[in-house]
């Protein structure tokens, strides 16, 4: 177990805690899906607890939700205009759910849920998923003239389009790779440093002298990450802003 | 894929291939998965369909939770306290709409209590000064009947001593006619000297 402690790894690791199995599907009830349970929770309490006065005037947490409510819908209103508030419970709740997860993952011993590509990926998969379904239903085969850029000329078009496909497709990727390889560096690194101080520490007086820097070092990257995380969520959010724009006004 | 069907059997739930005999292991509950053969968490298959069916339920839940009840709530809150400060903006202008109206309506009423007080003290400044025209001529008046009845005065009694004058010249004359001619002039004689003298 004494390895376990410095392995920057083990963090991620999965647990089961109520061994599920359907179908041949492991559904198990894990510790990923614990925090998934306590993301929603801590963000569903805070936002319906902190508005619960409704005051004129509001208080400071009440303002904190104001201030995240109509951050996103400025946010939406300005990429997409404003036939996209209809996006704006699905965008809101991709920012929350996205946001708390990241700050709760920067507690030591709980477990990161954006930290897994295929939390983020699902959750990159809904937005593109809504964007083509939306696209189509509203624009038809009109949508498709968002692989169409205007003024190209003809004998360019082909390249053109290809790249315009290309960049499209890989978006889920990006989205969703942006947000897991962020949060994944972050809580890494983080455990290195602070494992060196452990393991420094270990090495008598000159070790525990030494073991400050390292401390400094994971004092300010926690900061930092603390940083990434609001900004992760917020270009997440922003990002499918900017892809629901596409759905709403495919031809550029 | 090329296990041996005992070990297929064994291994029941279907594992994807790749991850032989270890991964069956693993499934059989000991609640420390991924960990025994290695694999980067984050990229293990097996616990992807359990992420992302709890994924879907937490996030479904979530997303429903925000739309249906905090979502209405906050852009209630905010709409109120929009309207309640157009609200308050509008009555803070028809305050100082009425405000206005007031101070120009005393300002004018200022002015108009100006020119009257200005015609009310041009007219009794009138009215002095042709009261006091009306004394002085009155005055005037009595002052020159006066003078006049002075002025007949002293001329009746500049005659009457002019009268005197002449009987006084003519006795003086008569006197000093029988003084130096010794013989008496007479009476007409003397007083149509005196006269012819006195003119």
């Amino acid at each position: 177990m004494a390895a376990d402690k410095v392995d920057p790894i083990h963090q991620f690791h999965i647990n089961k805690l109520i061994p599920i199995e359907i179908g041949g599907y492991d559904l198990s009830f894990t510790n990923s899906a614990l925090f998934m349970v306590a993301t929603v929770a801590v963000a569903s309490a805070f936002l319906y607890l902190t508005t619960s006065s409704r005051s004129l005037v509001p208080g400071r947490l009440q303002s904190v939700s104001e201030m995240a409510y109509e951050f996103v819908g400025n946010m939406l209103r300005d990429a997409a205009g404003t036939q996209g508030m209809k996006f704006f419970p699905l965008v809101f709740s991709l920012f929350m759910f996205v946001l708390v997860a990241n700050l709760l993952g920067l507690f030591p011993y709980f477990f990161t849920v954006t930290s897994h590509i295929i939390v983020t990926f699902g959750l990159a998969a809904l937005v593109i998923g809504t964007v083509v379904v939306y696209g189509f239903m509203k624009h038809g085969l009109g949508f498709l003239k968002l692989f169409v850029p205007h003024g190209v000329p003809v004998y360019l078009l082909p390249l053109v389009v290809l790249i315009e496909v290309i960049s499209f497709v890989s978006r889920p990727v990006s989205l969703s790779v942006r947000l897991f390889a962020n949060m994944l560096a972050g809580h890494i690194t983080l455990k290195v440093f602070s494992g060196f101080v452990v393991s420094l520490s270990a090495l008598g007086t000159l070790g525990i002298a030494g073991s400050v820097l390292p401390l400094a070092m994971a004092v300010a990257l926690t900061a930092l990450e603390l940083l990434v995380a609001f900004l992760q969520a917020y270009v997440f959010a922003v990002l499918t802003c900017m892809y629901l724009n596409d759905a709403l006004h495919p031809g550029h | 894929m090329f296990v041996t069907s005992a070990f297929a059997q064994e291994s029941a739930p279907a594992v994807e291939g790749g991850h032989t005999g270890t991964e069956g292991e693993t499934h059989s509950g000991t609640g420390v998965p991924a960990e025994a053969h290695g694999m980067f968490p984050p990229f293990d298959p097996a616990t992807f369909p359990s992420q992302l069916l709890w994924l879907a339920i937490t996030f479904g839940l979530f997303y429903l939770f925000l739309k249906k009840v905090v979502m209405p709530r906050v852009g209630g809150i905010i709409d109120v306290r929009n309207d309640r400060i157009t609200q308050d903006l509008d009555h803070a202008a028809r305050l100082k709409g009425e405000a206005d109206a007031a101070v120009a309506a005393y300002e004018q009423e200022l002015a108009e209590a100006k020119t009257k007080a200005n015609a009310i003290g041009q007219q009794a400044n009138d009215a002095a000064k042709m009261e006091a025209e009306a004394a002085r001529k009155k005055v005037e008046a009595a002052l020159d009947k006066k003078l006049g009845e002075a002025e007949a005065r002293i001329s009746s009694i500049k005659a009457n001593a002019m009268k005197e004058v002449g009987t006084i010249a003519e006795d003086t004359a008569s006197a000093i006619v029988e003084a130096l001619v010794g013989g008496k002039a007479s009476k007409a004689e003397i007083a149509a000297a005196v006269k012819s003298v006195a003119r």
